[in-house]
């Protein structure tokens, strides 16, 4: 039931713990109990919108930052990637391989809020050893979700 | 001028679905929410268009064989094997068509004598009768009860046959009630089939589309059945390919090979770039399948749930993607019912009696739809049904 539940919501947050179980053929109480459960063991870890700002006028702009740092001895990246996310304007960060070593992620923000954050922020941190700030351009897909195509249901009543 | 039409045609009374849908797009209002169209939801798996654009993009754009491309034919042949445990011939014994109404209609023409009886359990799609019409047979209505589930009884059958049943044709899992026969259901069918000496044309286009705990059965697969059954399936439901047109009847090299004859003559070949693409689909396929077969699934469960709610009697369809509630105890017939939710609550569901006079008392529900639609049909539903009951 467990994943079964979390792929559900994984699509669709909104989803109201009686319909859920409808669709499962569960009993909705075991359902909520189990919903509870994935929330206060951080298996769920938040809930949020996806939002086109777009839409409604906001010029705000999402920005990748490459980060290189020097990893510190016993720690390894995980200070320095603490002294990153601590910032709230940072949306999500990841250690990846490959050229770079963490991926920043900002959202909604002004032009002049990312220079800033990047100029002042990001590059003065201790083990930061160079930055690269990628800006968004254009969302085509988002979360498994298409921004911005609103579907029509094409299909004739024939037969 | 003399008359220019041919008799038998022009008899056949007009769809059903049709007759009903017109008056839906008479409305034209956006605010018409419906639960009545019959194919899937979900748009053909990327992989699976991206070869038919590869098709195009590599100029495979001339006929095939009249019969279809042999690769098509031999993943047709393991796909039937891996599913059903039916073994076919590719060279032989499997046809490829236009979709599976062509193999139906083939099968007809190729099976049935003038005045040659074929049996037709109803309620059913609506296309069956007027192909064994105009292949020049009788058919011959069995009304399918609702407390059987609308599942074919032995004894039905047996009723229906005449000296002159030639042919009995099922379509399970059915459009429109959802309901499936397992293989008990069947064996029992399959007895008074042998012991009349009778041949079955069974459309199982819907046999991805079973939600029961038992594993779909062909009455091909039961002993003594295979070389008097000619199967009809296709690509439309199971990998959401309406639009592409194709589908498959397997069955003994001696009835394919006249079936080919009224393909080849009246179609040549299905066509070439849905072939491409559904190999593909059936080499990797089958995971798509699987995905779209659980969330019909769950808009299954969460639909009966809710006319359980409603107090709405419906019993648990097991396959397709339809439920076919009861509305008697409402007191009006099903085309009052389609008509005035359509008017008072705009809402387009199909009557049950647009698939036979047994579908009478019915309506047909289909969840091709996303949770969000079918959430809001059903709060008009309940609405009217609420307004009724005052």
């Amino acid at each position: 039931m467990t994943e079964k539940i979390l792929t559900i919501l994984e699509k669709n947050a909104r989803i109201k713990t009686d319909d859920l179980a409808n669709i499962l053929g569960e009993d909705p109480v075991r359902v909520r109990q189990e919903v509870e459960k994935l929330e206060s063991d951080k298996v769920i870890c938040g809930y949020h919108t996806l939002i086109n700002w777009d839409k409604i006028g906001q010029e705000k702009a999402d920005a990748l930052i490459e980060v290189k740092v020097t990893p510190q001895r016993g720690v390894g990246f995980d200070q320095v990637a603490e002294r990153i996310w601590q910032y709230p304007e940072v949306s999500s960060i990841y250690l990846v391989s490959g050229n770079c070593d963490f991926v920043v992620l900002l959202q909604g923000k002004s032009m002049r809020e990312i220079a800033m954050f990047v100029s002042e922020k990001l590059s003065t941190i201790d083990g930061v050893l160079s930055t690269t700030t990628q800006f968004i351009l254009k969302k085509y897909k988002q979360e498994g979700f298409v921004v911005d195509s609103p579907r029509r249901d094409e299909r004739q009543a024939i037969s | 001028m003399r008359d220019p039409l041919n008799s038998y045609i022009e008899k056949i009374p007009p769809s059903g679905i049709r007759k009903f849908f017109d008056m839906v797009a008479e409305m034209d209002d956006p605010e018409v929410v419906s639960l009545g169209v019959g194919e899937p939801d979900f748009d053909t798996p990327w992989h699976i268009r991206e070869e038919g654009i590869y098709a195009i993009t590599k100029g495979k754009t001339f006929y095939t064989a009249n019969a279809g491309l042999m690769e098509l034919r031999k993943e047709i042949a393991r796909y039937t094997n891996r599913h059903y445990g039916l073994v076919y011939d590719p060279a032989s014994e499997i046809l490829i068509t236009v979709g599976g109404s062509e193999a139906i209609d083939a099968c007809f023409r190729a099976m049935l004598d003038r005045g040659d009886e074929v049996i037709i359990p109803e309620p059913c799609f609506v296309s069956y009768k007027p192909c064994a019409v105009m292949a020049g047979a009788v058919p011959v209505v069995i009304d399918l009860k609702a407390e059987n589930e609308f599942k074919l009884q032995p004894e039905e059958l047996e009723a229906a046959i005449t000296d002159k049943t030639k042919v009995l044709f099922i379509s399970y899992p059915n459009n429109p009630t959802g309901a499936v026969m397992n293989r008990e259901d069947l064996e029992k069918i399959a007895e008074v089939v042998i012991r009349h000496d009778l041949f079955v044309l069974t459309d199982e286009i819907y046999s991805a589309l079973n939600y029961s705990d038992e594993e779909f059965v062909s009455i091909a697969s039961l002993p003594g059945m295979r070389d008097r059954t000619i199967v009809v399936n296709g690509f439309s439901k199971a990998f959401a390919m309406t639009g592409w047109r194709l589908g498959y009847a397997t069955g003994p090299a001696r009835v394919i090979k006249q079936m080919m004859k009224v393909h080849q003559f009246a179609i040549m070949c299905p066509p070439t770039l849905s072939q491409y693409a559904a190999i593909e689909a059936l080499r990797n396929g089958e995971e798509d399948v699987e995905y779209m077969r659980n969330e019909y699934d769950q808009r299954r469960r969460f639909l009966l749930k809710r006319f359980e709610e409603m107090g709405i009697p419906c019993f648990e369809a097991k396959g397709a993607f339809y439920l076919f509630p009861c509305i008697r105890k409402f007191g009006m017939s099903s085309d009052e019912f389609a008509e005035r939710i359509l008017n008072e609550q705009k809402l387009a569901v199909v009557p049950g009696s647009a698939f036979g006079a047994s579908g009478e008392g019915f309506l047909r529900i289909s969840y091709a739809y996303s949770l969000r639609d079918l959430k809001r049909a059903v709060e008009r539903i309940e609405a009217f049904v609420t307004e009724l009951q005052q």
